[in-house]
């Protein structure tokens, strides 16, 4: 079947953040800093109209994210619509909430994947940046869950300057828990993770031996276990395909069903997103003026335009080069040719390098701004860690 | 495991080996581009038209063996030209967490 040339090609998945209610507040939340109230989130008969016309356009995918999206007492429900409309069904959790009888109710609706994310392998680092005491043997037990209920899982390891040294304890606790896959994402600073950067850049010298261990466990791990990783765009010389291009391969409906080309497009200013209650899905992904604002390649400038790679990384991120360039449709200054490259990667290493009191300033949870916890010191995580009174 | 596949080591697979998807990778037809994919967590394989046929007899009750078989004689084609084809497709499928036997 070939479209007409002017429809794009279909999505391939649905990222549905059903809600921004979470009992973590993770200091780089990728959530926008204006959180949708439950008392404006989409109702169940919604979503379940949403998937429907996401797998009649094509998707392939849908993501259950959130927030936690166990929040919402329908998620059974809707897992069950996606997977009967043929959706590939991953649910992406903090685990809080998630016992066995919870994992048996969702492996017989049919859910196929679960990401279990797990902030630190030692339960004050897990604290501290989750804003939530005890998080870990919450995990553990969801963990179990997911692993009693026949579920398969993949441990979401997010990466920054507290944790860096880490990773080997990380690959431990993800065969420990049964998980197949480890993801090992360097935060993205976007959301609340941009304000809180100073006080989670990693340094250069934590991040060369960050990757130099994924390698290692890698091969040691090799068929047991796969493990993706992610490095932070400060120190890359070349910028991500953020989203796989914008307005390419996937939709994000927000929990109020505004529909977005990426998580944290709301970011940018004279965007104007449609909401799924006014819009199918089929005209959203082909008419809205926002997936179509940074599609394709006609929008970009130099040195984007000019450039080979352009059908490869599609410019980078648009949220990032508008955060550190103010501009939207620059090169993302993750690229070596974008002109702000050397002052991103010179912020990278000023934060990074700052000693622990000058680089804390202040840490600012999702949901409030009073808490100011030490931070975690690159080089005495460990002294910090346990002198720490945190919460 | 067997022997054999211990000392090829993990991904490795051999005519004894009976495959089927791993728990959270499967196999579905995908109507709005009329093709196979296979789907997992944040992973979407295209398999060319062989390595769909392949995938399609991977189904926990099928061996490497009698894969080959139904393949050689579907295709008309040499039985070594196929079991190559075919335990390096399910060899490499397997490294990549996208198989298990």
């Amino acid at each position: 079947m070939i479209a007409p040339s002017s429809s794009p090609p279909p999505p391939l998945a649905l990222l549905a953040e059903v809600t921004h209610r979470c009992p973590m507040r993770c200091v780089y939340c990728s959530n926008p800093l204006e959180l949708v109230a439950a008392s404006g989130e989409l109702e169940e008969a919604d979503w379940l109209r949403v998937l429907s016309e996401a797998a009649e356009l094509g998707i392939l995918q849908v993501h259950f994210s959130g927030g936690e999206p166990l929040a919402r007492q329908d998620l059974p429900r809707l897992i069950a619509h996606a997977a009967r409309e043929g959706l590939y069904t991953n649910l992406i959790t903090s685990g809080i909430g998630l016992d066995a009888a919870l994992g048996c109710r969702l492996a017989d609706a049919g859910l196929e994947h679960v990401q279990l994310s797990v902030q630190d392998t030692e339960a004050t680092g897990v604290d501290r940046i989750g804003g939530f005491q005890g998080a870990l043997a919450h995990k553990r037990r969801a963990a179990d869950a997911i692993a009693a209920a026949g579920l398969a899982m993949t441990l979401n390891a997010v990466i920054h300057r507290g944790n860096a040294e880490r990773i080997d304890a990380f690959v431990s606790l993800a065969l420990a828990l049964g998980a197949r896959r480890l993801e090992v994402a360097h935060v993205q600073y976007y959301g609340w993770g941009l304000i809180n950067r100073a006080w989670l850049m990693p340094t250069i010298d934590q991040l060369r031996a960050v990757s130099a261990r994924v390698e290692a466990a890698r091969a040691q791990h090799k068929g047991a276990l796969v493990i993706d990783y992610v490095i932070p765009d400060y120190y890359a010389r070349l910028p991500k395909s953020c989203m796989g291009g914008w307005g390419r391969r996937f939709m994000v409906v927000d929990p109020a069903g505004r529909a977005l080309p990426c998580h944290a497009a709301t970011t940018i200013p004279d965007l104007h997103f449609t909401n799924v209650r006014d819009a199918s899905i089929a005209e959203t992904w082909e008419h809205a003026p926002a997936f179509n604002a940074f599609r394709g390649t006609a929008w970009m400038a130099e040195p984007c335009r000019s450039c080979d790679r352009r059908e490869l990384d599609w410019g980078g991120c648009r949220c990032q080069a508008l955060a550190l360039t103010g501009d939207a449709a620059a090169t993302d200054p993750a690229c070596h040719k974008s002109p702000h490259h050397r002052a991103m990667v010179e912020l990278a290493t000023r934060e990074a390098s700052a000693p622990p009191a000058a680089a804390a300033g202040d840490v600012t949870y999702r949901g409030s701004r009073r808490r100011r916890p030490r931070p975690p010191a690159a080089a005495t995580s460990r002294k910090a860690e346990e002198t720490c009174s945190g919460f | 495991m067997t022997a054999a596949q211990t000392s090829a080591g993990p991904g490795a697979a051999v005519l004894a080996d009976v495959p089927r998807f791993a728990p959270h990778m499967r196999l579905s037809f995908d109507k709005a581009r009329s093709r196979w994919v296979v789907l997992g967590p944040e992973r979407l394989f295209v398999p060319d038209e062989i390595a769909a046929e392949i995938l399609r007899r991977c189904d926990g009750t099928t061996s490497v063996a009698a894969i080959v078989d139904a393949l050689a004689a579907d295709y008309d084609a040499a039985h070594g030209e196929i079991a190559g084809d075919v335990v390096a497709l399910i060899g490499e499928l397997r490294e990549r967490g996208v198989l298990v036997s």
